[in-house]
């Protein structure tokens, strides 16, 4: 009696089952498939950059332009070559025009960073890009400034500090004194220098982004002090005048150049040609990943503008001598 | 009569050997051969600019697109090296480059009487957009590798002295002999003081205008070659600094007066040398970045405030106030 109770349901059990194996070989519709693409498509992105034309921002955008064509939101660049007056005056054009969303890339932590508020008041959603205003955004998506600078202190504390042998003597060259970069490194190179005694830092003096100006702090440092151990920079760009000041001076196998940047070609080969010995990398191919996702994941989250608040600090690659190759430089054309 | 007049570029001069002093006796390694190398060699593409801005000032002219022109001539050299074409090549049709925006600022100031500030000023926003935008799509151009004879202009050392001292060191003699000994040097100061006389007289203006913001141009062009030599690249962002200003501030501060007619090379020497010696001092003393634009800026209005107390303006320099900017 059970037995047949048991086949009966069986049978219909197996009978309600069957339509939904029918329609199985003819695959299955996606439910979650369809929002993300409509809550993408027609979606309006500006990014403001520090200005396009150099390695960074052309990396950026040529893998943020791949993303907006596949997915059907427009991408739009507004270059203010440079210029903060240019990007605050784009930036506020851009609140009145309301896109839905807005990639500030700051020329220091202040410029932007009442507007980027008002973005957000205004019901924009804004993703900073690497470097960062004081005002926290919806995300930011970039170098952990201060990380880089432990990093870089570190290396230098283990080539020119106690127990090297080596003189302690330390040239930092600064960037745009009012840059996150800038600020957040220094800070890491202050803590870590003053936990060793050895280490002295005999000049502090900034290049504003400029290799002639590297240069030229570097020739006169190196006239102060030449027995100059290390040197610490804010930009591979930057920092190429140092190292070719150090070459000119015969003295590029006793000073350590240690900086940053994305890990461009022109980095790697100027590891090669012994202008740095090492550039911590923030590796623009992932960051250019990290914020198409970032985007993505914006645009579709139901919060309001300046609701949530996150960070994705993106991965860093000390490069120097025995590690650069294809794997870890990249040039524009890959990219695009 | 036997009274001393001290001109503005007596005073600068002073202040320059007063600094120079100082920083003797308080620096350590300050009056040493190599950091007085240092020194001339950071600010010898400065001066290398100052003289070039320096024959149209005295020409009573300006010229606002001389870093755009440096910027745009050698970038473009550079971009045409790194996609095959030789070096000389890309050189020669650089140069021609120059001379053409040299060409068209002197025409437009020549013969459509355009005040030069604007022309030249418009002139460096076009022919830096221009190139921005068709000539080199990345903003740091690299020079190409293993081209010593290029390096050299650059890095390259003669008896002792980096090339780019000689550079400018040569260029000074040549435009300061060219200024002093040639008609066209002397139609340059007639033309700059009293542009109208000199007409009349029979020198031919508008021409001599014209070859003027040529040879400015091919200086830029040079100073280009030597900076871009010596940092093995070429940065667009100098364009973006206040690069123009300082080669204005060496010219000026030397004392070649903005109303034309006055002054020569020694003044660029000088406005040079002062700039050099408070920078590289300064350097040395590790004075912070915004710390420097102050002392800078105050030693500026001081250079300026002295000089108007001892060389007051009077009747004669008032009525030239057209030229004056």
């Amino acid at each position: 009696m059970t037995i047949r109770k048991l086949l009966t349901a069986g049978l219909i059990a197996l009978g309600m089952a069957m339509p939904t194996i029918a329609s199985a070989d003819d695959g299955l519709d996606n439910p979650s498939r369809n929002p993300f693409y409509d809550g993408l498509k027609g979606k309006r992105v500006v990014f403001i950059p520090l200005a396009m034309g150099f390695d960074l921002t052309e990396g950026w955008a040529a893998i943020m332009r791949k993303q907006a064509e596949d997915l059907g939101y427009t991408l739009e660049i507004r270059d203010p070559n440079w210029s903060t007056d240019a990007g605050t005056r784009a930036l506020t054009a851009l609140i009145a025009d309301k896109p839905d969303l807005i990639i500030a890339h700051n020329p220091d932590v202040q410029s932007y960073a009442r507007l980027l508020k008002r973005a957000m008041d205004a019901g924009i959603k804004v993703i900073q890009l690497n470097l960062e205003s004081v005002v926290p955004t919806d995300a930011y998506v970039g170098a952990d400034w201060a990380r880089v600078g432990y990093i870089q202190a570190d290396v230098l504390v283990k080539q020119c500090g106690t127990g090297s042998g080596k003189s302690g003597k330390i040239a930092i060259v600064r960037g745009q004194p009012t840059a996150a970069s800038d600020l957040y490194e220094l800070y890491a190179y202050k803590q870590t220098f003053a936990k060793d005694p050895a280490i002295q830092i005999v000049s502090e003096q900034a290049a504003q982004y400029d290799p002639a100006k590297a240069r030229a702090i570097m020739e006169t440092v190196l006239q102060q002090h030449p027995d100059l151990c290390g040197v610490v920079g804010n930009w591979d760009n930057q920092d190429i005048g140092a190292g070719a000041a150090i070459q000119a001076a015969g003295k590029a196998d006793d000073i350590y150049v240690v900086t940053s940047g994305g890990g461009n070609q022109i980095g790697c080969d100027n590891i090669e040609k012994g202008l740095l010995d090492m550039i911590i990398s923030y590796d623009v191919p992932l960051q250019g990943n990290a914020i198409n996702q970032q985007i993505a994941q914006t645009l579709l989250a139901p919060a309001a503008a300046g609701e949530s608040q996150t960070a994705y600090y993106t991965p860093l690659t000390p490069l120097t001598k025995d590690n650069i190759g294809p794997r870890n430089c990249w040039n524009l054309e890959q990219l695009k | 009569m036997g009274k001393v007049r001290l001109s503005q570029e007596g005073v600068v001069f002073a202040l320059a050997v007063f600094l120079f002093v100082a920083f003797s006796l308080t620096l350590n390694n300050f009056l040493t051969s190599g950091n007085l190398i240092a020194l001339v060699r950071s600010v010898a593409i400065l001066g290398i600019l100052g003289l070039g801005m320096g024959l149209v000032v005295i020409g009573r002219g300006i010229d606002l697109a001389m870093v755009a022109t440096m910027v745009v001539s050698l970038s473009w050299v550079l971009s045409m090296a790194q996609s095959g074409v030789p070096l000389a090549t890309a050189l020669l049709l650089g140069a021609l480059l120059a001379l053409g925006i040299g060409l068209l600022s002197g025409i437009l100031v020549a013969y459509a009487d355009i005040p030069a500030i604007f022309t030249t000023l418009a002139m460096g926003l076009v022919a830096y957009g221009a190139g921005r935008a068709f000539l080199f799509q990345i903003d740091v151009q690299n020079t190409p590798a293993g081209i010593e004879w290029f390096n050299f202009l650059g890095t390259g050392i003669v008896l002792g002295i980096p090339m780019p001292i000689v550079a400018f060191g040569t260029l000074a003699a040549l435009l300061a002999a060219v200024l002093r000994y040639t008609r066209f040097g002397r139609f340059v100061y007639a033309a700059g003081d009293n542009a109208v006389a000199a007409r009349i007289t029979g020198i031919p203006l508008r021409p001599l205008i014209v070859v003027q913001y040529v040879i400015t141009s091919m200086i830029a062009f040079l100073a280009g070659v030597v900076m871009a030599a010596a940092v093995s690249s070429m940065s667009t962002r100098v364009y973006n600094s206040t690069m123009i200003y300082d080669v204005l501030l060496v010219v000026v501060l030397g004392g070649i007066s903005l109303s034309g007619g006055r002054g020569g090379v020694r003044n660029v020497l000088v406005g040079t040398l002062l700039v050099g010696v408070l920078l590289n001092g300064m350097t040395i003393l590790d004075i912070t970045y915004t710390t420097q634009n102050l002392v800078k800026s105050l030693i500026l209005l001081l250079a300026i405030t002295v000089d108007s107390f001892i060389n007051p303006r009077d009747e004669q320099t008032s009525q030239q106030s057209q030229g004056d900017i």
